[in-house]
């Protein structure tokens, strides 16, 4: 297409705001550099974490049947796909895949972030009176970096253990009751869910535009699903806090 | 009824902008919203104060001319209303009105109330139609369209391009103004042959001016003519599918 | 001295426009590049006829004062556009909308003209919904048809209740299309103040950049005018408030002849004013009128709400009056009847200024959900505007401009009195003689642009082949910016008191009371005696604050205010010379026994073009004999 020059001073006067790459990638990196194909990868980064976070949160409420049972379950995440591939393989590989999609989910959500930014520069100068806009779609960038700071700390406290002073390799029971016996840590971890259940409400929802997954007459179950999802996740997740101090799980 | 105004008054487009309060007397319930500016403009001239500049021209909500922010809210924030159907027996006496100029980076303020709002033509004109030069085109009921598929291009077809979607989106984003204009013409048959370039030259035009979509569906609500956010969700299909598809094979296969 | 030659083709009717195509000189797809032609407008005729004309090959300019070109008024158009497709096959055809147009404008307009409108209807329907137009459609996938008031058939294609904008949205894409491939450029917020000629040739044009003031001027060998109608000479009007005259009436000013000015047009469903400060008339569709009884309260002295006022105490008039055609009589007639029953004070409203639409029957007949199929959008906007539930209480209407017949003169070509300055859709005055039928104004403005400038431009340009075009600092370029620049300071060094809309609502005033539905030699005389006056008031008091360098909407309305005030005084002495009733003109001198209108075709079959003659002077009258050789004229009856 051709690029057409002002014509007039009215037109003139508006300059794009956004820099249009100045090299085409080849597909799909070409995807990664529009704002539609960032929010679609954004969608899916969003899908593959849901997964691991649903799973994740399945997977702790072993917690209520045991020590056993739950140390039983991480040694299992290490010889998942075994003997076909040698331990923790399928393991390395799925914290690969979540590592590029966080990577990836982060990354978009900072340079959609700066462009939305650059599309108005100047703000209203009145109060803005919100219709459907709610709260959690407008606080996805508060959110967010909630969430990824609680997560640098969730890994230093369980997986790496330098922010526990218990943590003892393995022992995962113990090490997530001795985290939790800690009134701030559960604390921090109820508050960092909150935020994580905001986030999917809002982003369990808007996945699906995201994706272009449209259909007037289901439509009405993306809203439900999202309620859902998130209801079932944060329930689950908060209840384990709540159990060691309250001692059903210690 | 008696109310005041406060709006937004700014001399060029380079001149800081400020907010002036007046005064308006004697305001009948059956005015439109604009004829209430007309009479406060009528007043200034007398007072010898400069009228504020605002846009309007049909005053029957289908030019997409007028537009303003009315208390924070785009086009006052009555469903399926624009400014200029406003009236003026929705608010009550005593009560204080904002008006504010749309804001975004592709809408420069022009002076005080009017903005620029160009770019939106720079979207249609990398896209926004079927290649069809005149005396080209085939018998009109040689092509059967489904009265469905008709009606729901017909839905989309209806905006006004008043770019409300615009100023309410807490992103600055136009994506309910192109996807309405990209599913009008990439629903009908008519229009498939260039659907998949139409729908990349016209969304990364967009992406050229404006902001992000967040899915807050704040540009729905605000819009005049009801366009539904499925639209946006339409368009993003068909962007990554355009950009996937390989267009030589018909889209069987991959792009190269 | 001017001669009127309409240059209309010999031959048979139905074969004119066909050799006419073949006879025209062409011009070499090479050689097209080298002609600029300027487009003043972006409706249905701007914008059709400049894609068209780029898609050719030719350098296009097109300007419009709207900031976009999508804004221009044809966006409001409503009904629908006719085309003598015969889809459904109940008898209709090129001959038959050609017949119901020329007997629609009172034998008033051209044959010629009127056939090949008919003949490229079939054409323009292809081209929209090649374009993508979403007309209705029927559950089989084919295109619907609606009918139209004063024809038998149904060949109305309409798109919801918004035919007009979507019309115009399908000519600015392809208008938009060749902006982005670089053959059109794109000028708005851009005004025409002036159209420069030289040795009597169209030359260009001098604009004014409405955001800084800017007056600058473009060259081209040849112009084309397709800027809307001049309904707003009465200030209340169903025209977009920004609709003005400005640049038909400098063209005018330059030499061009203004046409029939006092055909205007008059639509009897409008929302009635509620207030002095009314800005603007809201139309509801005629469709209404199928449905809906009208009348008034038998005694001027009732105000019972209508609900407790009994059948016996209503006047059903038109029924009463026009029994075989009832509340479907033209347009015209509707209006007349519905304007006397107020003046005799049987008006009702708050104002007492309207007649009772009443769809009470029609819900107890139909039902209230058939009612709400078929006008609820329409109940919708009226209880939006006025707050009165139409299905509870009737409709309020009254009468008010809309649609201008008369214009720029042109001649078979489209091409004004001046060479090379073409005029297109509302603008012209060519197919609707002395009243427009529904649903041809969008099929005349689209003939005009898609199917008739690229080729009678083309013949134009053939002609000046291997001559350079004069350029912008040609001295008739400099004395025209020079004009516009001292408008400029003019007004805003006059300092008086009152605003620009103060002296259009004056002259609205004049032109309704004297000019609008019913004249009489005693009224017209008097406005010709107001007019000068109030006009004197406006050099004298006008009040135009800020300055000439930034976006100014008093200033722009200051000159359409003047010019308006020019044309408004030709349209009265038009109306006065004529002394016959046709179509949306009625003398009151001029009627039948039981007051209808009485055409004389012995003295008036013809078209008055007016010659501009200078300043303060009165213009000069040129006749162009309008002959009938395929239709029996004949005065028209509806009772
Ligand atoms: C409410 C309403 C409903 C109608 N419904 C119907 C209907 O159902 N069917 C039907 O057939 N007709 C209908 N009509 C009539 C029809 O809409 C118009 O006659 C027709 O659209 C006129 O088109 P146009 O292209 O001639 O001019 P317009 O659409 O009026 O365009 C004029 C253009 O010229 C530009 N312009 C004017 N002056 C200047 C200047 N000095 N400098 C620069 N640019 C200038 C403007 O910016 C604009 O772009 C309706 C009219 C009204 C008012
Ligand atoms: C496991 C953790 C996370 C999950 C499951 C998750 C999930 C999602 C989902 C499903 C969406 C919606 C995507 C769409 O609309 O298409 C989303 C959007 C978003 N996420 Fe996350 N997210 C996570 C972590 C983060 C982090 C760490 C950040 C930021 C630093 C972040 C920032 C955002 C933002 C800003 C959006 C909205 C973007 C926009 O629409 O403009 N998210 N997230
Ligand atoms: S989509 Fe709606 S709000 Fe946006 S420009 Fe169109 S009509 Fe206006
Ligand atoms: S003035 Fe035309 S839409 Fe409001």
């Amino acid at each position: 297409m051709v690029q057409a020059k002002p014509r007039s001073t009215v037109e003139a006067a508006v300059t794009p705001v956004n820099r249009r790459p100045k090299r085409q990638l080849p597909w799909p990196l070409n995807l990664y550099q529009t704002a539609v194909g960032k929010k679609w990868v954004m969608a899916i980064t969003g899908v593959i974490g849901m997964g691991f976070i649903a799973l994740h949160m399945f997977g702790n409420l072993k917690m209520y049947l045991g020590a056993a049972e739950l140390d039983h379950y991480a040694v299992g995440l290490r010889e998942i796909a075994y003997p076909i591939l040698p331990k923790e393989n399928a393991l390395w590989l799925m914290r690969g895949v979540l590592s590029v999609a966080l990577v990836l989910h982060v990354h978009s959500a900072f340079s959609l972030w700066a462009m939305n930014r650059r599309a108005r520069p100047m703000g209203y100068q009145s109060k803005r009176d919100y219709i459907a806009a709610n709260w959690a779609s407008r606080t996805m960038k508060w959110t967010g970096p909630i969430i990824l700071l609680f997560l640098a700390f969730h890994l230093a406290d369980l997986t790496w253990g330098f922010a526990n002073p218990d943590f003892e390799h393995g022992a995962v029971y113990n090490n997530v009751v001795a985290s939790f016996e800690r009134v701030p840590v559960s604390i921090l971890y109820i508050v960092a869910n909150l935020a994580l259940g905001v986030h999917l409400y809002h982003g369990a929802w808007s996945l699906f535009q995201s994706l272009g997954v449209n259909n007037p007459s289901i439509n009405w179950l993306r809203r439900g699903f999202a309620a859902l999802f998130t209801a079932v996740i944060v329930g689950g997740n908060i209840s384990f806090p709540i159990a060691v101090l309250t001692g059903i799980v210690g | 009824m008696d109310l005041t105004l406060k709006v937004w008054r700014q001399d060029g487009p380079q001149a800081r902008g400020r907010f002036e309060t007046y005064p308006v007397q004697g305001i009948s319930a059956d005015m439109s919203f604009l004829e209430m500016l007309d009479i406060v403009n009528e007043r200034l001239i007398t007072e010898g104060v400069e009228p504020i500049q605002f846009e309007h021209d049909c005053r029957e909500g289908i030019c997409g001319s007028c537009g303003v922010m009315i208390n924070g809210k785009a086009h006052g924030g009555h469903e399926r209303t624009a400014t200029c159907q406003l009236h003026m027996r929705t608010f009550k006496d005593g009560d204080t009105i904002v008006v504010e100029p749309w804001r975004a980076g592709a809408f420069p303020v022009i002076r005080d109330l009017v903005v620029n709002r160009s770019a939106l033509d720079r979207i249609i004109e990398v896209g926004g139609f079927i290649s069809v030069n005149t005396g080209s085109a085939p018998e009109a009921n040689m092509l059967p369209i489904p009265k469905e598929v008709s009606d729901a291009a017909m839905d989309a077809a209806e905006c006004i391009g008043c770019g409300a979607c615009v100023a309410a989106c807490p992103n600055g984003a136009a994506q309910l103004f192109t996807s309405a204009k990209l599913q009008h013409l990439n629903l009908l048959p008519q229009g498939q042959a260039e659907r998949w370039q139409r729908t990349v030259a016209m969304v990364e035009k967009m992406e050229e001016y404006f902001g992000g979509c967040t899915n807050h569906g704040e540009c729905q609500v605000a819009c005049p003519k009801g366009i539904s956010i499925d639209f946006i969700s339409y368009m993003n299909r068909d962007f990554i599918k355009g950009k996937s598809l390989n267009r030589r094979l018909g889209g069987q296969g991959l792009a190269k | 001295m001017v001669t009127l030659d309409a240059r209309i083709p010999d031959g048979p009717i139905n074969e004119k426009w066909e050799s006419h195509r073949f006879n025209m000189r062409l011009v070499n797809p090479a050689n097209k590049r080298r002609f600029t032609v300027i487009m003043i407008g972006s409706g249905l005729a701007g914008a059709s006829g400049a894609a068209s004309l780029a898609e050719l090959g030719y350098n296009v300019k097109v300007f419009t004062y709207h900031d976009s070109p999508r804004r221009a008024h044809s966006i409001a158009a409503q009904g629908g556009i006719n085309a003598a497709k015969n889809y459904q096959n109940d008898g209709d055809s090129v001959f038959r909308l050609f017949y119901d147009t020329i007997k629609g404008g009172d034998f008033r307009s051209r044959e010629a003209n009127v056939h090949r409108l008919a003949e490229l209807s079939v054409n323009i329907i292809d081209q929209c919904v090649a374009q993508g137009v979403p007309f209705a459609r029927e559950y089989g996938g084919l295109l619907d048809n609606r009918s139209f008031g004063g024809v038998q058939v149904s060949r109305t294609f309409y798109a919801r209740g918004q035919t007009g904008q979507q019309l115009l949205l399908g000519a600015y894409s392809t208008l938009m299309r060749q902006v982005g491939l670089g053959t059109v450029e794109l000028f708005p917020r851009q005004e025409m103040l002036d159209v420069v000629t030289v040795d009597g040739r169209a030359a260009g044009v001098v604009v004014r950049d409405l955001v800084t003031g800017e007056v600058s001027s473009h060259a081209a060998h040849a112009v084309v005018l397709a800027t809307g109608g001049y309904g707003n000479v009465y200030y209340l009007s169903t025209n977009a408030k920004k609709s003005n005259a400005t640049a038909a009436w400098r063209a005018h000013k330059r030499g061009a002849l203004f046409a029939n000015p006092c055909y205007t047009q008059i639509h009897p469903t409008c929302i009635p004013a509620s207030d002095d400060f009314q800005s603007k008339l809201t139309l509801m569709s005629e469709s209404l009128r199928n449905d809906g009884r009208i009348w008034v309260p038998k005694d001027p002295a009732d105000t019972r709400p209508p609900n407790q006022i009994p059948e016996a105490d209503r006047d059903y008039y038109l029924e009463r009056m026009y029994p075989s055609f009832g509340n479907l009589v033209p347009r015209d007639v509707a209006s007349r009847a519905a304007k006397r029953q107020v003046d005799q004070g049987r008006g009702v409203g708050p104002k007492r200024n309207g007649v009772y639409l009443d769809f009470a029957e029609a819900i107890q007949r139909l039902g209230r959900k058939e009612v709400e199929e078929r006008y609820g959008n329409l109940f919708e906007m009226y209880d939006r505007i006025t707050d009165e539930d139409p299905y509870e209480t009737p409709m309020r209407i009254y009468p008010a401009i809309h649609y201008t017949m008369g214009g720029l003169w042109v001649d078979y070509n489209l091409m004004s009195s001046i060479p090379g300055v073409f005029v297109a859709g509302e603008a012209n005055f060519s197919d609707h003689g002395a009243n427009r039928l529904g649903a041809s104004a969008l099929m005349q403005g689209l003939a005009d642009g898609y199917f008739i400038l690229p080729y009678t431009v083309g013949d134009y340009l053939a002609g000046l082949l291997g001559q350079k075009a004069p350029g912008t600092d040609h001295p008739a370029f400099v004395e025209a910016r020079k004009g516009v620049e001292e408008q400029t300071r003019r007004f805003l060094s006059i300092k008086g008191t009152k605003s620009p809309d103060h002296f259009h609502r004056e002259l609205g005033k004049i032109m309704w009371e004297q000019a609008g539905m019913e004249r009489s030699k005693a009224g017209l005389e008097q406005a010709l005696r107001d007019i000068p006056a109030l006009r004197a008031d406006f050099d004298r008091d006008l009040r135009i604050l800020g300055t000439g360098d930034s976006l100014n909407d008093s200033l722009e309305k200051a000159g359409r205010v003047a010019d308006f005030f020019e044309l408004g005084e030709l349209l009265i002495r038009d109306a006065l010379h004529r002394e016959e009733s046709c179509g949306g003109h009625l003398r009151i001198e001029s009627q039948t026994e039981d007051g209808e209108a009485m055409r004389d075709d012995e003295h008036f079959s013809y078209v008055g073009a007016w010659e501009w003659t200078g300043d303060g002077q009165p213009q000069a009258l040129h006749k162009e004999a309008l002959t009938f050789e395929n239709i029996h004229v004949a005065q028209r009856s509806y009772k």
